[in-house]
């Protein structure tokens, strides 16, 4: 393949929205309330219209005889990208809103970065991007500053759900090979750069919400190198399912 | 949760000149909820570009069993329509 790095940066920024967006679009009308059901799945659809952006441009650069569908549905575990925070199950709301709101400040960080990006297609993405995960951020934050400062047993079920997450926050900063390839070709962000900023504006969130910022040393890594959590697995089989069983079904 | 928090009534301006419009109703537990509530569930399809959000309790209704004294004197004053005027061509909008 003539852009093989291109292509592979642009699955990885496209995985990560699909699988969040998967996770989110699993509590339509399951979520805790009509109104918050509805907002999450709002959420889902904007990552996964931004998903599919990622993917049209990827097949295109591929040169190959593909489709954005094929990108998504048929493709195997190891072959996905994504961080590992994302494919974190919905154990309780208070997961749903602490998985979302460690996403979203790094995802609007980085899009921000992105939209200076000398490929024009994903400087465009990026820049549609901006104000619909600026708002995604101000929903998670507002919650978690709800169920921090809430009752008694919001608030410790947010701080557990922060300190089950708080291990996969370091992968989003890891530079892959092809990573530093495309930041060094302006073309892709230098994760690096982001990171102080991450846990200054996390920090103090969760300190508004008068809860703990976790002390942890050791981090979960793998999700950028194809190596996922043992919920990936059951995620991609719900994901999978319509075009495994019938291949090249269209609705 | 949910049986806690209040209701609260909708109002959306669907473009800049028209009005606020009535658009239905949600539950959240303070203002700031129902505004993010209500761009969720009634403005996801590009419907506005303002909404206001009232607790319904701050709402005075009129009752229904009053509705006789209240509205049917109106129904046979057809005079109070401005229609029996000769209106010229040029007057538009009336």
């Amino acid at each position: 393949m003539k852009n093989e790095a291109l292509y592979t940066y642009i699955l990885g920024l496209a995985d990560n929205s699909l699988i969040l967006g998967q996770r989110l679009g699993e509590l339509c009308g399951h979520g805790p309330s009509l109104e918050t059901d509805i907002a999450c799945t709002n959420i889902s659809l904007d990552l996964i219209g931004q998903t599919r952006t990622y993917y049209q441009y990827a097949a295109k650069v591929s040169g190959k005889e593909i489709t954005e569908d094929d990108v998504a549905f048929l493709r195997l575990e190891r072959e996905y990208r994504n961080v590992l925070l994302v494919e974190q199950p919905n154990t309780h709301f208070g997961f749903v809103i602490a998985r979302q709101y460690l996403f979203d400040v790094f995802h609007l960080l980085f899009l921000n970065e992105l939209q200076h990006s000398k490929d024009e297609t994903l400087s465009a993405i990026a820049k549609k991007g901006i104000k619909e995960v600026s708002y995604h951020k101000r929903f998670s934050g507002d919650w978690v500053k709800r169920l921090g400062d809430g009752t008694e047993e919001s608030h410790k079920k947010m701080q557990e759900a922060v300190n089950a997450l708080w291990r996969y926050t370091d992968e989003l900063f890891e530079m892959s090979e092809g990573d530093q390839q495309m930041a060094t070709e302006g073309i892709g962000v230098d994760l690096s750069k982001l990171k102080e900023a991450y846990y200054e504006e996390v920090s103090e969130l969760l300190s508004e919400a008068t809860l703990e910022v976790p002390e942890r040393k050791y981090f979960s890594y793998g999700g950028k190198k194809g190596i996922h959590t043992e919920h990936m697995g059951y995620l991609l089989s719900d994901l999978q399912y319509m075009q495994r069983t019938y291949p090249n079904m269209q609705w | 949760m949910k049986k806690n928090w209040p209701l609260w009534e909708v109002f959306v301006r669907s473009k800049n000149g028209l009005e606020h419009r009535h658009f239905g109703s949600l539950h959240a537990a303070d203002a700031d909820m129902a505004l993010e509530n209500a761009r969720d569930v009634y403005t996801r399809r590009n419907e506005g570009v303002s909404i206001w959000v009232v607790e319904s309790k701050h709402i005075t209704a009129s009752n229904p069993e009053n509705n006789g004294e209240m509205f049917e004197p109106a129904q046979d004053k057809v005079y109070r329509h401005p229609t029996f005027y000769d209106l010229p061509d040029e007057v538009k909008h009336m």
